[in-house]
């Protein structure tokens, strides 16, 4: 991954660099916190988490020349919430990301509107989709990323971040057209 | 043109992050192609979907406040407050230094000296001076009232603009009250917040200046303030609580 840094720790900074780091890197707290939400989908572990990552940005702060902020923490917030993820839940880190790109069922615009408009459902179908089809997701619809930056957020090449976002869609509006059949899975 | 390819290269022309000729050969294909127009439509309406939805969660109060704690414990002090024995003298000196520097290095309107457009119409003395004579017994408040709406109409017919008043005692800044003062030769509205037992003033005065972020603290032993333009008014908060409280409160009113 090029550009960027997370250079090396270091305990404490001065209130110059607080005084920087509130004007750099805090604003974007509430990105960081709505990616960990939808990494780890539970309010009471991405508080923790996202709490940690900031802490963790801070302290790797003097190793970001400036550049994109933004990026920079998200990509340490992804990797908090995968080691966290790893250690709690490995299970769900286990699905493959390689799947065929099945030829598109036929979905109509109208149907998938109606299935949309409900704020619950949609959520509830995001969640539903492997860890690493809603990350491009959250990043790319919620956050407003450019490939670019999902590039460098998530470690996958820029050239793979199209088809990602492929099929991350598809299986968005797969699980939004279906019946909800993994209601039960989810509360685990 | 294979529509496999296109079923990939559309989510690029989606986000507009195809080049201008992949994007022109992108549009030709879609004039003969119904599949892959129909494909976008799905996906422009999946898009406009989650965009809706207000699906994004905003990080909670009490989460900022935990990471602010953590954020403070992990910055050192400033050295002032590491020698409480020198500390008044050191004040009180750096004050006066403070003063008699900014007194020659800011620039002031109409000397000559080519002002910076992001500095305040005052000097950082004139500044640091108010803020002082409004600690002295008596001062602080011509106005003394938690309550916005009270402390917003006090300033009504005494000033030729209306600041904007907002108690934020759920936040941990309670309004203290409001006063007037002269700033730079210009009458201004002060807000006073409070902050465990330190007191914020926060200067108001208008501006024809477009807005501007919070500007990076202006630093003196003792004394920090905070700059910024937002929506036709200068505001300039000073105190001697730590930049992270001073920030925080910034940032509740520039919202």
């Amino acid at each position: 991954m090029s550009g960027i840094n997370q250079g090396s720790g270091s305990d404490v900074l001065d209130v110059h660099e607080r005084a920087r780091f509130e004007q750099l890197v805090m604003p974007h707290l509430d990105a960081a916190f709505n990616l960990a939400r939808w990494l780890l989908r539970s309010r009471e572990d991405s508080e923790d988490v996202a709490q940690e990552a900031m802490l963790r940005a801070y302290r790797f702060f003097r190793g970001f020349h400036g550049g994109d902020a933004r990026a920079w923490l998200l990509q340490i917030v992804r990797n908090t919430c995968y080691t966290w993820l790893e250690k709690n839940r490995p299970v769900e880190l286990m699905t493959e990301f390689d799947e065929e790109l099945h030829p598109q069922p036929s979905v109509s615009p109208e149907s998938l509107a109606i299935a949309g408009d409900n704020r619950e459902r949609l959520g509830r179908a995001l969640e539903t989709l492997p860890p690493r089809f809603r990350e491009v997701l959250v990043l790319r619809e919620l956050e407003g990323c450019s490939y670019k930056e999902i590039a460098a957020i998530t470690a996958i090449p820029i050239g793979t971040v199209m088809s990602a976002l492929a099929r991350a869609r598809q299986r968005l509006q797969r699980a939004l057209t279906q019946p909800p059949v993994q209601e039960a899975s989810r509360e685990l | 043109m294979s529509c496999d390819y296109t079923r990939t290269a559309l989510h690029g022309y989606l986000d507009g992050e195809l080049d201008a000729s992949r994007s022109a050969e992108f549009e030709r294909h879609l004039e003969d192609c119904r599949d892959c127009a129909k494909a976008l439509e799905v996906e422009e309406s999946l898009r406009s979907a989650l965009q809706r939805s207000s699906l994004c969660e905003r990080a909670p109060i009490s989460l900022r406040k935990k990471i602010r704690a953590d954020l403070d414990a992990a910055t050192a002090a400033p050295v002032a407050q590491r020698i409480p024995s020198w500390r008044w003298m050191a004040v009180v000196a750096s004050i006066l230094l403070v003063a008699a520097i900014s007194w020659y290095a800011w620039p002031r309107p109409g000397t000559g000296t080519a002002r910076n457009p992001d500095a305040p119409p005052f000097t950082a003395a004139e500044l640091i001076d108010a803020h002082i004579r409004s600690l002295q017994p008596g001062h602080l408040t011509d106005v003394a009232s938690t309550d916005q709406h009270t402390v917003k109409p006090w300033f009504n017919g005494k000033l030729d603009f209306a600041p904007p008043v907002k108690d934020f005692s759920d936040d941990g800044f309670p309004l203290v009250g409001g006063r007037l003062d002269v700033l730079g030769g210009q009458n201004v509205a002060v807000l006073v917040y409070g902050r465990r037992k330190h007191f914020i003033n926060v200067f108001v005065l208008p501006t024809k200046e477009p807005d501007t972020p919070i500007h990076p603290p202006g630093l003196r032993q003792g004394y920090q303030w905070l700059h910024w333009r937002h929506q036709g008014m200068e505001y300039c908060a000073v105190s001697d609580v730590s930049v992270a409280d001073l920030h925080e409160l910034a940032q509740l009113i520039y919202q």
